[in-house]
């Protein structure tokens, strides 16, 4: 980023930091979201983790540090791609930040960097992770290898079997991974594994969780590791809006949610304006703000699909990133607040979607943010004439193994 | 049916320890088929008191024992209400606390939690994924009914949280055996009798460790410091095993035998 940009990105990370998306209060409360609900034997851990992540944020040797790895490792910023075509068939104006651009292929990589650093500056030697779709394992390990950390990672048997290339990335960046094989066998288990994993290894091992989620520090360290992506955004819209339109700012902010990271970073680029329409796109099998009522696993509070009696209930998703029956906790406030909201796309809407991007734009989409896509297309009258930002957490290389499946025959 | 006022768990204890014994409380996964059987077993075998899971679909502080019990309870249809009310249906002579993940109490709703704990003749509450810092709602609702929390603490802990903790607890203090998830261990952690020294220096509470207990020589080993033990997954296996209430009061007598020569 040339320095202007970066004065200007750093001027729009100073207003929006008091706003909307701040520090969580209490105990890592967003609203009446989040919190710390875990087994007392990790509760010294995650205090201990978020003062040395305050230590860190605030000291410029670390900052500098993860900003340099961000641009020479990662290849950030991500640029920003206005796609015509697609645009003009839909009716309106239609921008993508390419955060399936980054090295290994989405956001994760952020977040992998930020914490892996962070653990590093802790005297922690390992890394334990879950993962869904892979993304998130496959960033853990090359950190991990980039950082000459040991590195486990836990999956569930059923998205082992969907996501075998990830699988075989992270074996091949030197991981170890291990099948969660209990209740759904997805992404749920898997962070009950990791969490399980923690408990008896957390005095040199760090849980490097991969999404908004947990028990504090997590949701708001998470945030803040990806906030990256919403404060280029912002001013790469300034600049591809031009000077004469009047807030340089986008009418629509799209991201798809599982847990919810890829959303976090970029909303936090646009929380504070209330003219920016901020929309979740969650999978109508995993819809946590949909379908779900606020009850209190992994470690927060927040809403959660689950059955009468509070059991978990199993989500099923097309896209083993966002079958996840829970959320992020600042989603939860966000849509309680209203400031944000959350709608829900079918998995055959997701597969038109995951098509239309490849033919029109020559960008074959990850399954994930294909959900965001889903829900403009269905939404392309209401946004009629609208500057459109959606956020291409990640590239569909991954799941082109599984949508051959899908497609085969008809191609 | 029970009596109006559930017998107190922490009474129990605290008189066991007073003649001069240790405190035995087994464990057992509530919903299992034929549970109730098996909890009447445990309780003349000698228990002091008797922890009740409630099964949750999420357990995280459980190793793959009390996973699959706990699944095999939910696939036979166990539910909170359901269990509580068998509970209540049920005079086993021995105090019992009720040991759960919070999702399901905070469902049901904490006030009426802890109420239909009093009515089922359940003294006392385990959540292991409420610590310190989340305790508030739930103690509030709990210390209304008469219901005691009982209170985790860990390897982990530092010194001035252990007394926070204990101010907390009541019933007995748990007192986490290891760094790790329930599971059996095929010796006693160095830091079971760590933990064990660390709180009975603060707190005249009984002192139970549990998580890593699996032996009766274990269990006499950490009686050495503790006053006494939860046994959970051994008992567990037992059930799930044999699925003989007589097996299963066998293995509670040889802890009960153990602990009682010393």
């Amino acid at each position: 980023m040339n320095n202007d940009l970066k004065n200007q990105a750093d001027e729009l990370a100073q207003v929006f930091a008091a706003d909307m998306v701040g520090a969580p209060t209490g105990v890592g409360r967003f609203g009446q979201f989040g919190g710390m609900f875990v087994p007392e034997t990790l509760v010294p851990a995650l205090h201990e983790l978020e003062a040395a992540f305050k230590d860190a944020w605030a000291d410029p040797v670390f900052r500098n540090e993860l900003d340099t790895l961000l641009a020479d490792y990662a290849g950030r910023p991500s640029p920003l791609t206005r796609c015509d075509r697609l645009g003009e068939q839909l009716g309106f104006q239609l921008y993508l930040k390419r955060e399936d651009l980054n090295h290994t292929g989405s956001h994760k990589i952020n977040n992998v960097l930020g914490q892996a650093l962070l653990a590093k500056r802790m005297g922690k030697t390992r890394l334990v992770a879950e993962t869904g779709a892979g993304q998130h394992g496959v960033a853990t390990a090359t950190a991990a290898a980039l950082m000459d950390m040991e590195c486990l990672v836990y999956m569930g048997e059923v998205d082992i079997a969907r996501q075998e290339l990830n699988v075989f990335r992270m074996r091949l960046l030197g991981a170890e991974v291990t099948p969660a094989v209990s209740g759904s066998r997805t992404l749920k288990d898997a962070v009950n594994e990791a969490m399980r994993d923690w408990v008896g290894t957390v005095e040199h091992t760090h849980y490097c969780l991969g999404s908004v989620l947990g028990p504090h520090p997590y949701p708001w360290m998470v945030r803040e590791f990806h906030r990256v992506i919403g404060t280029e955004a912002a001013v790469q819209c300034r600049v591809a809006l031009g000077s004469d339109h009047p807030t340089g700012r986008p009418d629509v902010v799209v991201a798809c949610i599982g847990g919810g990271s890829n959303a976090a970073g970029i909303f936090s680029g646009f929380a504070a304006f209330p003219e920016v329409a901020l929309v979740g796109v969650e999978p109508e099998g995993g819809a946590a703000i949909g379908h779900g009522i606020p009850g209190i696993v992994h470690g927060m509070k927040s809403y959660l699909m689950q059955d009468e009696f509070g059991q978990v209930s199993e989500a099923h998703s097309i896209s083993a990133g966002l079958d996840y029956p829970g959320v992020g906790p600042e989603h939860a406030h966000l849509a309680d607040s209203g400031r944000a909201r959350y709608e829900q796309v079918s998995d055959s809407e997701v597969i038109e979607a995951f098509q239309l991007l490849s033919r029109t734009e020559g960008i074959i989409p990850a399954l994930e943010p294909a959900h965001a896509l889903a829900w403009v297309v269905r939404e392309k009258e209401s946004l009629a004439g609208k500057n459109v930002l959606i956020n291409m957490s990640g590239r569909g290389d991954k799941d082109v193994g599984q949508m051959m499946e899908v497609l085969g025959d008809q191609l | 049916m029970s009596p109006t006022e559930p017998l107190s768990l922490q009474a129990a204890l605290e008189s066991r320890r007073e003649s001069g014994g240790k405190c035995l409380v087994p464990y057992l996964t509530g919903g299992l088929p034929g549970w109730e059987l098996m909890l009447s077993a445990v309780a003349s075998a000698g228990a002091d008191g008797i922890e009740v899971g409630i099964p949750f679909s999420d357990p995280v502080m459980d190793g793959p024992i009390i996973q699959e019990s706990s699944e095999l309870a939910l696939a036979a249809g166990a539910t909170p209400p359901g269990i509580l009310d068998a509970l209540s249906r049920l005079d086993c002579e021995v105090p019992l606390a009720v040991m759960t993940y919070v999702n399901l109490v905070y469902r049901f709703g904490y006030e009426r939690f802890a109420a239909s704990m009093v009515r089922a003749g359940v003294s006392a509450a385990i959540l292991p994924d409420v610590p310190l810092e989340e305790a508030g709602d739930w103690c509030a609702a709990a210390d209304a009914a008469g219901v005691q929390t009982v209170m985790l603490a860990a390897p982990t802990s530092p010194d001035e949280r252990l007394v926070s903790i204990v101010e907390r607890s009541s019933g007995f203090v748990y007192a986490v055996g290891l760094l790790g998830i329930t599971g059996e261990r095929d010796s006693l952690a160095a830091s079971a009798k760590v933990i064990a020294k660390r709180l009975k220096e603060v707190t005249d509470l009984p002192v139970l460790v549990g998580v890593g207990i699996s032996t009766p020589e274990q269990a006499v080993e950490v009686c050495e410091v503790a006053d006494g033990v939860v046994v959970g997954s051994a008992v567990v296996r037992r059930i799930v095993e044999t699925g003989s209430p007589e097996s299963v009061a066998e293995l509670v007598g040889t802890f009960r035998d153990a602990l009682d020569k010393g």
